[in-house]
């Protein structure tokens, strides 16, 4: 129903109560602006939160080993666990649920990497090929190392992209031989680790070929797997498994809590999101009782204004004013206040959390604090609906009052 | 507004026509204002029976009511009810706007009866730049707009001095002539004797 006339009409009154309007418009354009503001910040921790775990797979287990704290089958504690080659290959045939499984253990000493002239101290990796699952490796090009390189002993590498170009600058890699030690080792192919790791330099080696080249024998720091689950029940079933598994190779207690550590991801996630679920559901309870605050504040208002415009009213309604024309000047009043207010309120909000977004660099656990703009347009509309019924109750019974009542005399 | 029931008009049998101009007269507690407001569709009565330009105008909706204020009836209050964020044009425009009457047609007719009432050069003052007079003689020009058939004045002169009020009566006298039906109420006597018949209103019933 649009009517020009009756716009100019309500035009004219807001203009010439410009109080009572800005205390109107200001409830309504607080409580969307803070309920922007609250949905943004807790839209920003769980950004951070999802930028902590991005950077590798999230249903992994790793197991780092340590060394005996109780006595066990007569020995002593303080007996230093050792895994070898065969704790994995034992792992991944006898634990039903593990995919991929690798190890990240690390060649200890001064090692010289150089390609020509170019030479520089890079983080050297011996791994299995599944490493690249369990650190969403991106290939970029040529390939990772594969089963055929663990079984031969390959001297192949795969370069990290800032390897590359720091070895390579804008030459071709693939296929040429970088030198470690003085050891030839060919290029294989170059990748991208993803998150928090990107940008990082590192090189990968066969873990087999490491453990020839340096004299390793069949020693691995550590190991770590991606399993085929995101539950969190059935992840622990895994860690059990793994956990009662290497007690027994390495004959030690199964509660020794100090002989391996096997961290969760699932289940660090789950301490993560749990908290942050806790934190939304916190910030839409008080999102949502800045908006009751904004509704309430509205209808106090518009009670207000209709008390404190009976007497033009009842002098409207004298002069053949409906109670309909009544009540859709109030409301209409009350509509346009509303969702003017909370336009801009929603304009603020967003604004405002976009200069944050853009001048304030990502910490740890906050990030990009944006807002669905959907939920923050259905808010509005919820506070504008709101606004208009918290308008109409006491613009209809404004419309009821007898005019003779309303133009008695004080 | 209360829901007991308080009588204070017992019986009214009175008959006024077109073109007259009759005052009602009565202390306080009479019940002459109950009257005006029964006759300008502003109060209900409870028995009885109400003519206006022969039509029966009880338990009317209250937007039929509102329709009928509108086309027939004008209003001029004691204390002039003026809406105060409007200027006299505009209030004097007021009643069009509820006829559905565009913006541009309606100021200008308010500012023609504005000329009528002396009041051009005050069409854009605000009521509380205009003296008692001044906004008596707007009231009575938004009362005459609509070019009803009845003008109904509550004390129109209640808040006046005696010189303005004699103004303010000329005026309605003039309206008068003009073929409309003036009725006045009043507790002064002589602004009674200025119109063509007296009805005596006490405690309820008509005085002869």
């Amino acid at each position: 129903m649009f009517d020009l006339d009756k716009w100019e009409e309500i035009f004219s009154s807001i203009g010439k109560n410009k109080l009572r309007t800005f205390l109107t418009a200001f409830s309504v354009f607080w409580g969307i602006f803070m309920l922007i503001i609250l949905l943004g910040a807790g839209n920003g921790l769980e950004n951070g939160l999802k930028n902590e775990f991005s950077n590798d797979a999230i249903n992994t287990i790793w197991v780092y080993s340590g060394a005996t704290t109780m006595p066990h089958n007569g020995m002593k504690p303080g007996r230093h666990v050792q895994f070898t080659n065969a704790d994995i290959e034992e792992i991944k045939r006898t634990v039903p649920g593990v995919v991929h499984i690798s190890t990240q253990t690390n060649i200890y000493g001064e090692k010289q990497i150089n390609y020509k002239n170019n030479q520089g101290a890079f983080e050297i990796r011996a791994s299995y090929p599944g490493h690249r699952h369990i650190e969403k490796l991106e290939i970029l090009e040529g390939r990772f190392i594969n089963d055929a390189d663990i079984m031969a002993f390959r001297k192949v590498t795969a370069l990290s992209k800032s390897v590359k170009a720091a070895l390579f600058k804008e030459e071709d890699a693939i296929g040429k031989y970088i030198r470690i030690n003085n050891i030839p080792v060919k290029v294989v192919g170059i990748f991208d680790d993803s998150g928090g790791e990107k940008g990082r330099q590192q090189l990968y080696l066969p873990i087999t070929t490491a453990q020839k080249v340096f004299s390793m024998q069949n020693r691995i720091d550590n190991f770590m797997m991606t399993i085929n689950t995101t539950s969190l029940e059935e992840s622990n079933a895994i860690v059990e498994k793994i956990r009662a598994k290497v007690a027994e190779r390495h004959n030690f207690a199964i509660e020794d809590q100090g002989a391996v550590f096997i961290s969760n991801k699932i289940k660090e996630l789950k301490k993560y999101t749990n908290i942050f679920d806790g934190v939304n559901i916190f910030i839409w309870i008080i999102g949502i009782g800045t908006i009751i605050a904004g509704i309430v504040g509205v209808s106090n208002i518009m009670t207000i204004v209709v008390k404190e415009r009976t007497k033009e009213i009842g002098i409207r309604k004298a002069l053949g004013a409906t109670p309909f024309s009544v009540v859709s000047l109030i409301v209409q009043e009350a509509i346009i206040i509303t969702s003017v207010a909370g336009y801009f309120g929603l304009v603020a909000g967003v604004g405002l959390l976009e200069a944050v977004a853009k001048n304030v660099p990502p910490a740890p656990f906050f990030d990009r604090p944006e807002v669905d703009i959907m939920i923050a347009v259905y808010a509005t509309i919820l506070l504008v609906v709101a606004g208009t019924l918290a308008g109409i109750f006491p613009a209809m019974k404004a419309a009821q009052i007898k005019p003779v009542v309303a133009l008695r005399d004080e | 507004m209360g829901d007991n029931k308080l009588h204070v008009l017992k019986g009214i049998d009175a008959h006024i026509r077109e073109g007259e101009l009759v005052s009602i007269m009565g202390s306080s507690g009479s019940g002459k204002s109950t009257l005006l407001n029964i006759l300008g569709i502003l109060d209900n009565y409870d028995s009885g029976e109400y003519l206006l330009n022969n039509t029966l105008v009880k338990d009317l909706s209250e937007t039929k009511a509102a329709h009928y204020r509108n086309q027939f009836i004008g209003f001029v209050f004691q204390s002039f009810n003026l809406v105060s964020f409007k200027n006299a044009m505009e209030n004097v425009a007021l009643p069009l706007y509820y006829k559905g009457i565009s913006r541009k047609k309606r100021n200008l007719m308010a500012l023609e009866y504005l000329d009528k009432m002396g009041l051009r050069n005050w069409a854009e003052h605000m009521p509380n730049e205009l003296s008692g007079g001044q906004k008596q003689r707007v009231a009575i020009a938004r009362a005459l707009i609509t070019q009803p058939k009845v003008i109904l004045a509550d004390e129109p002169t209640g808040a006046l001095d005696s010189v303005t009020s004699l103004e303010v009566m000329n005026i309605l006298k003039d309206v008068n002539r003009q073929g409309i039906t003036v009725i006045i109420v009043t507790h002064e006597k002589d602004i009674s004797e200025m119109t063509q018949r007296v009805i005596r209103l006490r405690d309820g019933v008509i005085e002869n």
